[in-house]
């Protein structure tokens, strides 16, 4: 191609990159450099319908014309990533001295919302990702054996939890698991346990999360698989089974390295996807138990007060949490472009 | 389309007869609020005013758009009900007008301890007040042979013996989700324990103290008693446990009282027992373990004075006393001019008359809500003692006080 057909092929999406990815990042970026000014208070009396008292308010006039001399705010480096909320470096600091033994340093890291946001998130995103490639990779392998007519029916069912919008699925899931609910009073008759609670003990509400992550996300991965298996090359797999190969030989030996790169794209995805935990954690009341980056903005954007420098510094510490769970992949697929090429 | 909507609306406007106080406006009203029957009514009041469009956005999420919907100019939302908690953050962005000349111009009906007044300046009326306060099942506690308890102590007696009993596994009910909810039952604790949040006349949090363990501690041994999920139950789901007949004991808000038993499936036993008492003490204190709060609107900042008086004629028009029916007395205890507290209402007016404090309306404040709703779960869950647990809260709150400029 010309470089100048090229230019105006690449132009509308570039333009479009442009505008809504690469400058909402800059944007996210400048305003967690950015703090708000000091506030001006000042004590005032007020009456509400109980009684009158002394009260103290913004003094809004000062601090209107401290916000005109500098619109941005004050610059604060990065100290909103280094402050309690997000990396918290004194505190790590402080609990590496103070602690005798790793046991108890890591005990104090937990205690520290946004370590104990990545234990969770980690967990979640590395259980999470290779059981759905896998439950996703048998649907697909037993969906494509089933007689045709009967292939419609199931692929519709198979995609029903994807289908169901996040939030509606997990809101569902929770009233099941309810102590009071059908799977929650199932499990505690199983067990024999009538104290037994899902919602009540941080392990069990874990593995309720990323059960519930498998559930939903499995049908993308099956999905994807499904077309891969449209194009399975049948010459192979027929000279395979001449060569006598069984079944699970047929499988290991011509169609998973047949899906592979498709694996490489969903587990790029679900990566991702998983990364940013969210709706979940919301729609389960997990907070309590788990949390991630993701629901740190919504915390800090939910508050009476909001606090715009954190949610952003939580932004652009996800984008950069993605970046780094991605280039082992990224870096392997771009070493076989170039091998290829 | 239109017609037949026209049309609708003026039969329904001439069968409700001449009770429609006139409403003339003359420019565009946007009012943005929480959803509950009361704030219902108001919303359907300001409507009945002609001359000009009124909308109004009703929705739970209102916190969340009310700020962005006022700074603008103009403003998308001419109007914001609000709460003594809400009103800071839009007071703390200047995008609220103060209200005396509009007052002094439209506002002959209003009675004096509507007007929310902060430096001398009127910035909210108030139409409706809410507390939390007891409710309780009067059956069970007179199969147990005990007085409706006065004091959280009292409370978690009766409940020993309502478990003892065998009458219920999990006799106390509370709104203990963690966030919003838990926060705001340490609040109600820490106030009866006679705590204050902050070094008076500064942004420096002080609750790692005796009066905060304590507030804790009560918590914890109440939770003993409460369905294992408490962590999860917000204010919905103990309304649905004292549905179903699984709590016997709670603070409740007086603004969902009246409804309480209002759902299909309750049983009877449960209607018959439930009843409503004065908020509870705690550890001695004489302040009741509870916050009053108002609900009221306000008048955005950033529109034109027509649009401004417009608003305040609407929603003046919208709590005129006129208002108050069989039903719509029942929504509230409204702070309207003819009210007549209903047997619902019982709950929040013992609350007033017995000095409890209204919920601190300080910039401040709802930093300390949100550090309070983050950290006291791994406590509530016995992970962490409560004195380190309240370090945390103190961390999290100087961690956001300092983003917000409130701490240097």
């Amino acid at each position: 191609m010309k470089h100048r057909t090229f230019f105006w092929f690449i132009l509308p999406t570039a333009l479009a990159m442009l505008l809504f990815i690469a400058l909402p990042i800059v944007s996210v970026v400048t305003q967690s450099l950015f703090t708000p000014h000091e506030q001006v208070f000042k004590t005032v009396e007020s009456c509400t319908p109980f009684k009158c008292t002394e009260a103290t308010v913004i003094d809004t006039e000062a601090t209107e014309a401290l916000r005109e001399e500098s619109p941005l705010g004050r610059f604060a480096g990065l100290s909103i990533y280094l402050d309690r909320g997000h990396l918290a470096t004194a505190e790590v600091a402080e609990a590496w001295r103070s602690s005798d033994g790793l046991k108890d340093f890591f005990n104090k890291l937990g205690n520290l919302p946004f370590y104990r946001a990545m234990s969770f998130t980690l967990t979640y995103t590395f259980v999470v990702t290779p059981l759905l490639i896998i439950l996703g990779f048998a649907i697909a392998v037993a969906v494509n054996s089933l007689h045709r007519h009967l292939k419609g029916l199931v692929i519709f069912f198979s995609l029903l939890p994807m289908i169901v919008s996040p939030l509606i699925g997990s809101l569902v899931l929770f009233w099941m698991i309810d102590s009071r609910g059908v799977l929650g009073t199932a499990l505690q008759w199983l067990f024999a346990d009538p104290n037994l609670s899902l919602k009540a003990s941080t392990g069990l509400t874990w593995v309720m999360l990323i059960v519930y992550g498998v559930w939903h996300s499995a049908p993308f991965a099956f999905v994807v698989f499904y077309a891969g298996l449209q194009t399975l090359p049948q010459d192979t797999l027929e000279s395979s089974m001449i060569d006598g190969a069984t079944r699970w030989q047929q499988t290991r030996y011509v169609v998973i390295p047949h899906l592979m790169p498709l694996v490489t794209f969903v587990a790029l995805i679900q990566l991702m996807d998983n990364f940013r935990v969210f709706e979940p954690i919301v729609g389960f009341n997990a907070s309590a138990h788990a949390t991630s980056l993701s629901w740190f903005i919504f915390n800090d954007l939910g508050g009476e007060t909001r606090l715009l420098s954190s949610a952003s510094a939580s932004s652009v510490l996800t984008i950069l949490g993605v970046a780094i769970l991605l280039s082992p992949v990224l870096i392997r697929t771009w070493r076989d472009f170039n091998e290829k090429g | 389309m239109f017609l037949k909507k026209a049309a609708l609306a003026s039969v329904l406007a001439l069968t409700a007869g001449g009770a429609f106080a006139e409403c003339e406006i003359s420019a565009r009203v946007n009012i943005v609020g929480n959803e509950f029957p009361a704030i219902q009514t108001i919303g359907a009041g300001a409507k009945e005013c002609t001359g000009a469009e009124v909308e109004a956005n009703l929705t739970a999420d209102h916190q969340k758009i009310n700020l962005a919907g006022m700074t603008g100019n103009p403003a998308e939302y001419t109007s914001a009900i609000v709460a003594n908690s809400s009103i800071v953050a839009l007071m703390n962005d200047d995008v609220i007008r103060p209200l005396d000349d509009l007052v002094a111009e439209y506002g002959q009906g209003l009675k004096k301890n509507q007007l929310i007044t902060i430096d001398g300046k009127v910035m909210a009326v108030a139409f409706m007040a809410n507390a939390q306060h007891l409710v309780y099942r009067a059956d069970v506690l007179e199969q147990v042979g005990v007085e409706p308890p006065k004091t959280y102590e009292d409370m978690l007696a009766a409940a020993k013996m309502i478990r003892e009993q065998g009458i219920m596994e999990h006799p106390i009910g509370g709104a203990f989700a963690g966030g919003w909810n838990l926060a705001q039952e340490f609040t109600n604790m820490y106030i009866g324990m006679g705590g204050e949040f902050f070094k008076p006349g500064t942004a420096e949090v002080s609750i790692n103290n005796d009066a905060g363990i304590a507030s804790l501690e009560m918590m914890k041994a109440l939770s003993e008693y409460m369905n294992p999920d408490f962590l999860t139950h917000d204010s919905n789901a103990t309304n649905a446990e004292f549905r179903a007949g699984n709590v016997a004991l709670m603070n409740m808000w007086g603004s969902r009282a009246a409804t309480m038993t209002e759902a299909e499936g309750v049983s009877d036993e449960v209607k018959a027992g439930f009843a409503i008492a004065g908020p509870m003490t705690v550890g001695g204190g004489e302040v009741p373990a509870t916050t009053l709060w108002w609900d009221g609107w306000t008048v955005a900042k950033n529109i034109s004075d027509e649009e401004a008086a417009s608003t305040f004629i609407a929603l003046t028009h919208a709590i005129r006393p006129e208002i108050l029916n069989e039903e719509t007395s029942l929504q509230a205890v409204w702070l309207i001019d003819g009210y007549e507290p209903t047997a619902a209402a019982t709950g929040v007016f013992e609350a007033a008359t017995a000095n409890a404090v209204p919920y601190p309306m300080l910039p401040f404040q709802g930093l300390l809500h949100t550090a309070l709703g983050a950290e006291l779960t791994d406590f509530m869950q016995g992970k962490e003692d409560a004195a380190s647990a309240l370090a945390d809260v103190e961390a999290a709150y100087v961690a956001a006080a300092k983003e917000k400029g409130f701490l240097q």
